[in-house]
């Protein structure tokens, strides 16, 4: 068992996931105080090509495979069970996405290994790891002291930045010994869909209405259109008010949504889960409203209101309106 | 088709969190429980397939909070059989060891597919799904939005989300767990009248089952975020708050 520190590589359509660079950074970071090496696991058919942008690491891993051309969690755990058993890491770093909240859970029930999701922040501290996790919709932080013995530890994207681990060189590949044959996958890939296209694309308008569960009923929605309508901005949402059917996908702001960076972004009954966070808090201005003090968007707003969504929209609104209105006849 | 649906109750976030004495653990004392609102939507997709397809919804969900109130809306809503599972255990359990006791439970070929919320607001060891499925050695598949029955009835075909938009389909084979994020249509309603009369008449089974071997995380305190760590906080009313961010928006050049 040594101290080695092991990241799995997520890619799509060729290019590799901001998420890789951010858990590589920090895996470079945990390395140099560990006084250990920083692997990183890199599976797919044809990607060898990104080998070489993954210099930050002292080796690869590199599956490349016919089977791995597309993402399917039997054959990605088998591969990675394998890497596991020859690297013996101390740390497994994934990110808490949609490909690493499959293989999370399979590994570490399959081979008892201790495991954490919705990690947020990760240091060393005299040689012990520890790891803070965001849950209760990022309402309470856990501490958690990691086990000397490997763990899996999923890491929220965007928690880390991403420049560390962006370092071209082509560094060592470590030769895995595999299975001849992979198992059968019992998932297997179909098609590609692409994002719904047809409404206008909130990645760049430069003002954003971002709404969530305060909005409270489907009705409310126009308050927030009067007001996106007054500022010549779009209205999008937090994942709860898609999933109630209030909005349509291509307005869904977080993990599996948009990552947006607007002028503005006005947050309002949006309570901040780190799943939300994600996709807007490198928005330029944040402005939170929200009637719970504690709400973790003001974690990430630059300026915040402790009030209720629905009275401030329409007083807004209006506010704007005016405002907009002596600007045009000035 | 033969679904079971994991149900989990977790703290009404609705209600304030307050940190336990130890500083270790939420104080229970304060916490209101509801059903996780990703279960709800696989409950919801478990009942769309039912009425496609036919075949029985089965839900589980762990003794704990309003757990019971949680399965007779189920079975309100079209569940076909409730059950309470009870391990003797006052303290929530971690997901590895509810996997456990769902795995104990559902193994064995009993369903075609084992139907669960991708993640619930206090999953901290990883989601039941996942672990679920690896302690059963079924596929997995996470971030579901859509569930149909394929004609043969050996496989199932889902849309998985991925990042940006993006979701891919693919063709699940049975039996398998499912980790749903979103239901093809918002779950239903019950109305409160539809609910009491549920309740006169609906059996909740009830299953006792040997405390888990937990092996619990080495947990060294909770923390709340800062109040308002980080942002200028405006003052004032609703009406101040509108004049105030009125005022920003115009200095920063905002407003066209």
């Amino acid at each position: 068992m040594r101290n080695d520190i092991l990241v799995f590589a997520e890619h799509f359509r060729g290019t590799l996931n901001d998420i890789t660079y951010e858990l590589l950074g920090k895996g470079r970071e945990l390395a140099q105080s560990l006084d250990s090496r920083l692997l990183v696991s890199l599976l797919g058919h044809e990607v060898g090509g990104l080998v070489e942008r993954l210099g930050v690491a002292d080796q690869v891993c590199l599956v490349d495979r016919p089977e791995l051309k597309e993402f399917a969690s039997d054959s990605t755990k088998a591969v990675l069970e394998a890497i596991l058993a020859d690297v013996q890491p101390r740390l497994v770093l994934l990110g808490s996405t949609s490909i690493g909240l499959e293989l999370l859970g399979l590994i570490s029930a399959r081979k008892g290994i201790p495991c954490l999701d919705n990690c947020t922040r990760l240091e060393s501290r005299d040689g012990k790891l520890v790891a803070t996790c965001q849950i209760y919709g990022g309402k309470v932080f856990v501490e958690v002291a990691l086990p000397e013995a490997t763990t899996l530890v999923a890491v929220v994207p965007g928690s880390f930045p991403k420049e560390p681990g962006e370092v071209a060189s082509k560094p060592e590949l470590r030769n895995i010994a595999l299975p001849p044959v992979l198992p059968e996958a019992r998932t297997t890939f179909r098609k590609l869909l692409e994002p719904p296209s047809g409404d206008v694309d909130i990645t760049k308008a430069p003002i954003l209405v971002g709404v969530g569960r305060g909005i409270q009923n489907a009705d409310n929605m126009s308050l927030a259109e009067e007001l996106a309508a007054a500022l010549s901005g779009v209205v999008c949402a937090s994942r709860p008010v898609i999933d109630q059917g209030w909005l349509p996908l291509t307005r869904q702001v977080g993990k599996s949504g948009m990552t947006v960076k607007p002028k503005l972004y006005l947050a309002l009954g949006i309570s901040g889960a780190p799943e939300h966070l994600e996709g807007m808090k490198q928005s330029e201005l944040i402005v939170a409203v929200n009637t719970d003090p504690n709400a973790p968007i003001f974690s990430v707003a630059h300026y915040g209101a402790v009030v209720d969504a629905l009275e401030l929209l329409p007083l807004l609104t209006e506010e704007v309106s005016n405002q907009v209105t002596k600007k045009a006849s000035a | 088709m033969n679904i079971a649906v994991l149900a989990k109750q977790v703290p009404d976030l609705v209600e304030g969190l307050e940190i336990d004495p130890s500083g270790k653990a939420l104080d229970v004392n304060y916490l209101r429980y509801i059903l996780s609102e990703s279960d709800d939507h696989a409950l919801e997709q478990a009942l769309l397939l039912k009425e496609k397809v036919g075949g029985r919804v089965e839900v589980f969900a762990l003794n704990q909070g309003e757990a019971r109130e949680s399965l007779v809306a189920a079975i309100a809503k079209g569940a076909d059989r409730a059950v309470l599972v009870d391990a003797g255990l006052d303290s929530p359990l971690n997901n590895h060891a509810a996997a456990q006791i769902f795995a104990g439970l559902l193994g064995g070929g009993l369903f075609d597919l084992i139907l669960t919320g991708v993640r619930a607001i206090d999953d901290l060891d990883g989601s039941l799904g996942g672990l679920v499925a690896g302690s059963l050695d079924l596929p997995y598949a996470a971030l579901i939005r859509k569930a149909e029955a394929d004609g043969d009835g050996k496989t199932v075909i889902v849309q998985k989300e991925y990042p940006g938009g993006y979701a891919v389909e693919l063709v699940v084979r049975l039996p398998a767990v499912l980790g749903i994020q979103a239901a093809e249509q918002p779950p239903r309603y019950v109305p409160i009248s539809r609910l009491r009369q549920v309740m006169k008449t609906a059996t909740v089974e009830e299953v006792s089952v040997a405390p888990p071997s937990q092996q619990p995380l080495d947990v060294t305190c909770l923390f709340k975020p800062e109040e308002g760590a980080g942002a200028v906080m405006i003052s004032g009313g609703a009406q101040e708050a509108a004049r105030q961010i009125m005022s920003l928006l115009s200095e920063r050049r905002l407003l066209r």
